[in-house]
């Protein structure tokens, strides 16, 4: 599904991301982690063409994401704020994100309707702007607008982050259900090892823009990351 | 950098103003009315001038109060805080901008013959008078803030005041000269403004010491949604999404908002010209005018597409979108205020035929020319807009790009116009116009492609320069 071939960005001869060979099967739930500055953000904006590799390449359903604008159709991601329009309501928002992908209004209500346990009813109905919405609320509209429009690969960025206990239990289902149930590939990041145990079947650690770990999550892998990290007391750098 | 450039440049030029008001004054007075003493005419002016300055205040001053978030949670006494804000707002350009004007006309009246003393405690009282308006627009700001319609408190006293004075109730003008040239014979009575001025200090210092909580003043502001139904742009096709979206932008924010408030100053622009007969003799500044006022949006609007969308460019960069519609949706609307405004203009006929008929070929030349090289433009811009800041005097996102796009967009079409009109005559010069915009508008799929491409040239350049924070 997606094959990362000799990628590598390399910003004033400092290199972020050097990925030699990484290839995701469909339907896998799939998750980053590693310290900060590590390059998942690097390597997400690379997967969406938003900053143009160095050398090598992605290849997102046989679309070759930085030469062919295909892979658009079908992938979609929540990366952060600068992802939503502040001046439009959560309901505006969806109906924008599902115009642009096809959808229409009764598609997109039927949709969201489907979350109403995780918006916790703060999110609907409340006539307010997204810019004046709290930041775990954003991101409870943000992950649901990247869910709009049946995409086959989403990709979420910390999307743990700023969200309440119960949302991050309810998120782990979501995302569970859409890898097991509706064979959609999920790419996460995350600096909490545990939820990304929980939720991934596969975990890739990556270390100064270096895949350094790729594992199949099982009973031990936690304890198996923990220890990674508590070991390497390595000097953290500054994320971008 | 190139908004502080701009700002230090506005400010000069404030000051120089004021200099040369401070300094040309008494020259002024006494030419106007050569048999009064300049001094006392001076005095009866103050208080439009203390009114002015209370309007200009009340909408572009604000209590720095959100600088003082991070110093709340130091071990600093709530007083102290109060007291730096209310002490930093004295220090504030408003407040030394008179006395560009002020001491230059206190010298000019001592080396005039006025007595010094007499001089210096005028110019003291002034300075008291700047500080108390400087207090007594926070007053009236606070209460402002609380009442629904925010302008309603200073249209109230400036009103009153203004009306006091105008129907010689109380006359205001010859109180406050009459105040003001007492205390400058008297200087004992100086002890009255500053007992005002310590009154408002006080004043605001107990409103400002119960609001200094983050659930009070601190808090920002939560608007309230205003709907509208924008159903109407569904005949647009698909670029409907984006028309909204568009509208939804213009009108939810403040920087926006004002901009499309200038619709109006586009419609009236010709009006600063027309009425004065040497204008309506040069034909060719009926052009320039009509490219101005029926393009005053497409201008303004125009300029800094596609940095509108900065704050969510990478949103629309990893959708699903086709980057043509996304432009199309903003010609749209260009067009369509282009011709709104040049119906709104008809009534130039007024003033002679040509003039409408000008404004037609200048309509037509936007709409056709000008909309293709203002989105062309556009791609070069570099430099995102945070919608959430303040309206006025907000030059973020002002580039070269803005300066440079002008030549194209302005003289090109004046000067052909004009050299056309000299050269061979009106009627020439404007089927010129014509024809140059109907080519546009021929030519406009292609022209779109075109433009189209550029932006998906420069796309990777301008995400990065839109998440970078200016």
């Amino acid at each position: 599904m997606i094959y990362t071939k000799d990628l590598t960005k390399t910003y004033n001869g400092t290199t972020v991301l050097n990925i030699e060979e990484l290839t995701i099967p469909k339907g896998q739930s799939f998750g980053l982690v590693g310290n900060n500055g590590a390059g998942k953000t690097t390597y997400f904006s690379l997967l969406l063409d938003l900053i143009r590799p160095t050398t090598g390449s992605i290849t997102s359903n046989s679309v070759v994401v930085s030469e062919s604008e295909d892979w658009k159709p079908f992938t979609s991601s929540f990366i952060d704020e600068s992802f939503l329009i502040g001046y439009l309501t959560p309901e505006e928002y969806f109906y924008f994100i599902g115009e642009l992908r096809g959808q229409n209004k009764a598609d997109v209500d039927n949709l969201t309707s489907k979350f109403e346990d995780f918006f916790n009813g703060e999110i609907i109905g409340k006539k307010k702007y997204l810019r004046d919405l709290s930041k775990g609320n954003q991101k409870k509209a943000g992950i649901v607008a990247a869910l709009i429009g049946n995409p086959e690969v989403i990709i979420l960025d910390e999307p743990f982050a700023n969200l309440d206990p119960t949302t991050q239990i309810r998120l782990k289902q979501i995302i569970k259900n859409l890898a097991e149930k509706q064979g959609v590939t999920v790419l996460v990041s995350s600096h909490d090892l545990t939820h990304v145990t929980d939720v991934c079947e596969r975990i890739v650690v990556l270390e100064k823009g270096n895949v350094v770990k790729d594992l199949e999550t099982n009973p031990t892998t936690l304890k198996e990351l923990e220890a990674h990290f508590g070991s390497s007391a390595i000097v953290q750098e500054e994320e971008e | 950098m190139a908004i502080n450039i701009l700002m230090v440049f506005f400010a000069l030029y404030f000051i120089a103003s004021f200099s040369a008001l401070g300094f040309g004054l008494l020259f002024l007075l006494k030419e106007m009315f050569p048999e009064q003493d300049a001094f006392v005419i001076a005095n009866n002016y103050l208080f439009y001038w203390i009114i002015g300055d209370l309007l200009m205040r009340f909408f572009l001053q604000k209590l720095p109060v959100m600088s003082v978030k991070p110093l709340l949670t130091l071990p600093i006494k709530r007083s102290t805080v109060v007291n730096f804000v209310l002490g930093k707002s004295a220090l504030s350009f408003f407040n030394f901008l008179p006395l560009f004007a002020i001491i230059p006309f206190s010298i000019m009246l001592i080396s005039d013959g006025y007595e010094t003393s007499i001089i210096l405690t005028w110019l003291f009282t002034m300075i008291i008078v700047v500080l108390i308006t400087n207090f007594l627009n926070f007053i009236i700001e606070a209460f402002s803030a609380e009442s629904e319609l925010s302008f309603l408190p200073i249209l109230g006293v400036v009103g009153t005041l203004f009306a006091l004075n105008f129907f010689n109730i109380l006359s205001m003008t010859s109180l406050i000269g009459g105040a003001f040239l007492a205390i400058a014979s008297n200087p004992i009575l100086i002890l009255i403004p500053i007992a005002i001025l310590v009154a408002c200090y006080v004043f605001n210092f107990k409103t400002l010491i119960k609001k200094l909580y983050l659930d009070s003043s601190l808090k920002s502001k939560v608007t309230e949604v205003n709907a509208a139904d924008l159903s109407w742009t569904k005949r647009f096709g698909d670029i409907a999404p984006f028309m909204q979206l568009d509208l939804k932008l213009i009108w939810r924010n403040k920087r926006t908002k004002s901009m499309a408030m200038l619709l109006l100053v586009g419609v009236l622009y010709g009006l600063f010209f027309y009425p004065q007969e040497i204008y309506r003799e040069m034909t060719f500044m009926s052009a320039f005018i009509g490219i101005f006022s029926t393009g005053f949006f497409l201008i303004n609007f125009g300029q800094f597409i596609p940095a509108w969308d900065s704050g969510y460019y990478k949103l629309l960069m990893s959708q699903n979108i086709k980057y043509e519609q996304y432009l199309r949706s903003k010609f749209i609307l260009m067009v369509i205020s282009v011709v709104l405004l040049f119906v709104l203009g008809i009534p130039y006929v007024y003033f002679g035929y040509k003039i409408l008929i000008a404004h037609f070929a200048a309509a037509i030349y936007n709409i056709g020319v000008n909309t293709h090289v203002i989105l062309w433009g556009g791609s070069f811009n570099r430099k995102k807009i945070e919608l959430d800041k303040k309206a006025a005097f907000n030059y973020q996102g002002t580039g070269a790009v803005q300066w440079l796009i002008g030549i194209p967009l302005m003289l090109v079409p004046m000067g052909l116009f004009g050299l056309i009109n000299w050269l061979i005559g009106f009627g020439a010069a404007i089927v010129f116009l014509i024809i140059l915009g109907v080519a546009g508008i021929v030519f406009h799929k292609r022209l779109m492609k075109g433009i189209t491409k550029k932006y998906l040239d420069s796309k990777y350049k301008m995400i990065n320069a839109f998440s970078q924070d200016s």
